[in-house]
């Protein structure tokens, strides 16, 4: 009784064609992303280490150690397509056409012994979707350490420094405040006091969307750092609707500055540090 | 009056990320029932603060975003569920100042001080549920 991985190694080449025969004839074909030849050498490779990894044994469990090389090559054909512009459904369907010509195969080779071609060809199915599902989860993979990285860069440059007047820093807080924001917040703020000497800082949270319990506790860290450095810490830009909510929740701000503006913080910033700022008298003298 | 539930939608949060997710759809639901200013930000800092909880002491769970009308009322009703260590005392939970994990300890007080409505029910070792409603003009 031939057994399906020995009809694979045996018609190895056939495979191929039949594979590429499937391909070629899919409507769904995107010769416009990879030439035919490219196609053909992708197959090859794959079929390849599939069928020479392939034995009685493993046929059965596709979590299988063996498949390792199938599993490292089918990540780097998910990875290489999706950055040829492949749709991960195309990629899906480029697997799945495999499984079509590998049925192929076995019914020719096992049209008298239904029994053991239906139970062969279960295995084989349950085989290649598995490694389908495998190039979805590469697809998926690239696209969040994308995310991931986004995040990184957001949380970067999102928090200037930036010093207003001598001895004033301003620092824009836009998009929620949590945890790790407020460290990179708190790190950039201490560091560019002490650069300039500032006695003065001003965080501003008009783009802070919601101030919760654990914001406000943030924002209180960093008031508390702040005057630790010697510097004095003014809370700006909060909201008449987050006025009414932080009272209701029962957070305490009254030991820290705070004003409605950024422009009303400047003017007390500008009134600690006895400046004074004037319009000047008489007609213009610059032209 | 009997409250009649008009659209619903469930969120999982497992992950800080989805906080953002939560807090956009609630803001949504609020806006659509014409919420005001005030009162939205009410809903989002206590949903806010429920779903902060969740992550930390519950290993996070699933939102129930529902928007409910009684009368001529519209609202917008929340329940968070996780399946945590739950609250071994309520009534301290529910003191202000009171925290386990070095907070403020506002969390579930001012929560309640933000809603119209507050149900808390816990039990140790299965998980916590948290119902909150604000009325759209309550």
């Amino acid at each position: 009784m031939p057994q399906a991985a020995e009809v694979f190694k045996n018609k190895q080449s056939v495979i191929l064609e039949l594979w590429m025969k499937n391909q070629l004839s899919d409507i769904g074909l995107r010769d416009d992303l990879m030439s035919n030849e490219d196609l053909r050498v992708q197959s090859e490779e794959l079929v390849d280490v599939l069928v020479s990894n392939l034995t009685e044994a493993n046929l059965n469990d596709p979590q299988s150690m063996d498949f390792e090389p199938v599993l490292e090559i089918l990540a780097g054909i998910s990875v290489s397509r999706a950055k040829q512009g492949f749709s991960p459904r195309e990629t899906g369907a480029f697997v799945f056409s495999l499984k079509e010509a590998l049925f192929e195969v076995l019914q020719n080779e096992l049209q008298n012994d239904v029994a053991t071609l239906y139970e062969q060809t279960l295995k084989i199915s349950r085989l290649v979707d598995n490694f389908s599902t495998v190039t979805f989860e590469t697809f998926i993979r690239g696209r969040e350490e994308v995310i991931l990285r986004q995040t990184d860069e957001i949380a970067e440059i999102s928090t200037p420094v930036i010093r207003v007047w001598d001895g004033i820093l301003a620092l824009p807080i836009i998009g929620t405040l949590d945890s790790a924001r407020t460290q990179v917040v708190m790190e950039s703020l201490l560091q560019e006091i002490v650069e300039t000497s500032s006695s003065i800082a001003i965080l501003d949270i008009s783009g802070v969307p919601a101030v919760d319990s654990l914001v406000a506790q943030h924002l209180i860290k960093a008031v508390s750092a702040t005057r630790l450095m010697g510097a004095e810490c003014i809370i700006s830009g909060i909201r008449p609707e987050i006025a009414q909510t932080i009272v209701h929740l029962g957070i305490d701000l009254s030991n820290i500055v705070t004003k409605a503006s950024l422009a009303s913080a400047l003017k007390f910033a500008f009134n600690t540090m006895r400046l004074e700022v004037r319009k000047k008298a008489g007609v213009s003298a610059e032209k | 009056m009997t409250i009649l539930p008009l659209a619903k939608d469930i969120l999982k949060v497992y992950k800080e990320q989805d906080v953002v997710l939560l807090r956009n759809r609630v803001k949504e639901r609020a806006v659509k029932i014409k919420m005001g200013l005030v009162n939205q930000t009410k809903l989002i800092t206590a949903a806010s603060e429920l779903v902060r909880n969740m992550l930390r002491y519950g290993g996070g769970g699933e939102v129930v975003v529902e928007v409910i009308t009684r009368g001529r009322d519209n609202g917008v009703r929340l329940v968070f569920k996780d399946q945590g260590p739950g609250i071994p005392d309520i009534k301290k939970a529910m003191a202000d100042g009171f925290s386990t994990g070095r907070s403020l300890g506002l969390g579930l007080p001012g929560t309640k001080r933000l809603v119209n409505e507050f149900d808390l029910k816990s039990e140790v070792g299965k998980g916590t549920t948290v119902t909150i409603i604000k009325w759209a003009n309550g």
